[in-house]
């Protein structure tokens, strides 16, 4: 009898459905939580360059030279980044103009020419290449596309073009399974009514589903240059870690993440050094955040035509 | 007319190359890791300890504190991201808050994981005075799989039927008594299967891991498992590296003359467990679907 009462009060109600709606509720906004903690972190660390050491934000985009540990009386420690930007950016460039025509490709191949063998293999084999580890795909990289580089191109082999091959094999499964998305989701109508007035499948797909994709793709290109732009150790295998602007694509280099990765370790908490490379990851992060602004864009243009 | 069927032939043939091509390279890239680590796979290398200035050493430890980890961050990540996964799919509505958590999981997930890996330097490991620590590693591991975690539950209760949770509904119950008696049970499959899956991808994961949990094991006693022992494997508090990052480490400052094969052994090991959690996942969500939602996928 009293569990019955207590079952049809408000007490029962407010345990049992409230308690859990306000559970779930705190944990969705604790991911807010969690996001604003992480960049106040990291900036708070990032901008102790400029605001506790007095480098300007121009010094330390726009030069060339790092030398951090560079004595006080020789003028300084130098903590021009210009080098690991320009390493960044050229090797995820590469890789996206390496690895977007093949993913592009796959994508149409898997929802227009053939969806069976796109189900049955190609399917599984991009969920492969997506779950095979960073550091294994860096340690191929080293001791089979390095020593192939150096014999057939000249140089160490640790290489811009190294570091291009391996990220374009590592981001190839994201822009191709976010396009073949954006094609699946193109109506049929379309597709039926192109062939009706006599094109033919190639003529299509290439003026009428690529086109009405491409918000899509360039969505999953942008997704794979964020993604190759972040990428740490896989890169920092094969790419030789050269402190300079590379002149050739067999030229060795580094890049943001590799020389994070490399010196954090090393570094004391709170030096200028130290700094920098958390300026650095700073600069990563309002990348990845702009990267994804960007899609934002895309997306919204898509759905506008 | 002649001209564009000749190249919707070529473009067919192309296309065709390629996927072949793709196809190739996969089978190849499996088959050389494999082929090369193949005199390490044996018992003695997975279950030795590794040993420093000399050949024969193992990757015990390194393969334990990578399961270890992975563990212990799907115990922190999974509750959250399946509270989370509730309230974006049963609870939320369009609105401002909705649209800054999506926001929130699109930049959490898209951030590159050696920044992840430097915040939990900067929180797990020196605000907490912790230092490099198994316990750190699984805290910064699961900031960066909160939101694949998070998307998995949302999807897995979103592809629920309304029907099932309209019987629920119907028949009296609350919405948060649907919720955990109907919902979460009918969506676990597809969450068991997405779990497991991104328990494979933390396997792997390196670069988050070398400031957070360490670049180091202790000397292990495999004898003593009570968590509070300094020795003690299951101890939370204590460096750990993972096989991952034992990879990148024995590359740049290998001293085992035999550093190369510990590396071709090592990538082929991770790429056998990749392997087993993707068919395991598959068959328990298979198994699970019959079991819990009565239908055959």
């Amino acid at each position: 009898m009293l569990k019955e009462k207590y079952k049809n009060s408000k007490l029962y109600y407010l345990e049992h459905e409230l308690l859990g709606k306000y559970t779930v509720t705190f944990f969705g906004i604790f991911l807010i939580i969690l996001t604003i903690c992480l960049v106040t972190f990291i900036a708070t660390k990032g901008l102790a360059t400029f605001f506790n050491n007095h480098y300007s934000p121009i010094e330390f985009l726009f030069s060339t030279v790092w030398k951090p540990d560079r004595g006080v009386s020789k003028g300084g420690p130098a903590i021009g980044t210009l080098i690991f930007i320009v390493g960044s950016v050229s090797v995820s460039l590469l890789a996206l103009i390496i690895s977007t025509p093949l993913s592009v490709s796959i994508a149409i191949f898997m929802t227009e020419i053939s969806p069976k063998l796109g189900k049955k293999l190609l399917q599984p084999a991009i969920e492969v290449f997506t779950g095979i580890p960073s550091v294994v795909y860096g340690w191929v990289g080293l001791s089979v596309l390095v020593p192939l580089i150096r014999a057939n191109f000249g140089g160490l082999g640790f290489s811009l073009l190294a570091g291009s091959l391996v990220l374009s094999i590592m981001i190839f499964p994201t822009i191709a399974s976010v396009s073949a998305d954006a094609i699946r989701a193109i109506s049929r109508d379309y597709y039926e009514a192109s062939l009706s007035i006599g094109a033919t499948r190639w003529q299509t797909i290439w003026k009428i589903i690529l086109p009405s994709a491409m918000p899509g793709i360039l969505t999953g290109v942008v997704l794979g240059l964020a993604r190759a732009f972040g990428e740490a150790l896989a890169v920092q295998m094969v790419l030789g870690n050269t402190i300079r602007i590379p002149h050739s694509i067999v030229d060795s280099t580094v890049n943001m993440t590799s020389i994070i990765t490399m010196d954090m370790g090393n570094t004391a908490m709170g030096t200028v050094w130290n700094n920098a490379l958390w300026s650095m990851a700073l600069l990563l992060l309002i990348m990845s955040f702009l990267f994804i602004i960007l899609i934002h864009k895309i997306g919204k243009k898509g759905v506008s035509k | 007319m002649l001209k564009s069927k000749t190249a919707d032939r070529l473009a067919t043939v192309v296309l065709y190359i390629i996927a072949s091509g793709i196809i190739l390279l996969l089978l190849s890239f499996v088959g050389y890791l494999l082929y090369q680590g193949r005199e390490r796979l044996n018992l003695h290398f997975i279950i030795s300890s590794p040993v420093f200035m000399k050949e024969g050493g193992g990757i015990g430890p390194q393969l334990f504190n990578s399961l270890y980890i992975v563990f212990l961050s799907m115990i922190i990540t999974v509750p959250i991201g399946l509270a989370a996964g509730v309230y974006l799919s049963e609870y939320s509505k369009p609105g401002k808050v909705t649209d800054i958590i999506r926001f929130c999981i699109e930049a959490l997930a898209s951030l590159p994981s050696i920044v992840i890996g430097l915040f939990g330097l900067l929180v797990f490991v020196s605000m907490t005075g912790w230092g490099y620590t198994l316990f750190s590693g699984a805290l910064a591991v699961a900031v960066l799989n909160l939101p694949v975690i998070t998307r998995i539950s949302e999807d897995a209760i979103r592809n629920v039927p309304d029907t099932v949770k309209e019987a629920s509904l119907a028949m009296g119950a609350t919405h948060w008594q649907t919720i955990y008696k109907v919902i979460i049970p009918t969506a676990l499959p597809a969450l068991v299967t997405g779990l497991i899956m991104t328990s494979g991808r933390v396997f792997g994961e390196a670069a988050a891991l070398l400031y957070t949990a360490g670049m180091s094991s202790p000397n292990l006693n495999f004898d003593d498992w009570n968590p509070f022992h300094i020795r003690s494997p299951l101890n939370p508090f204590r460096p750990a590296e993972t096989l991952a990052v034992y990879i990148w480490k024995v590359n740049s400052e290998g001293l085992a003359p035999d550093a190369r094969q510990i590396a071709d052994g090592a990538s082929a090991i991770l790429i056998i467990f990749v392997f087993i959690f993707n068919i395991v996942s598959r068959f328990l969500g298979r198994v699970l679907s019959t079991k819990f939602a009565g239908r055959k996928n």
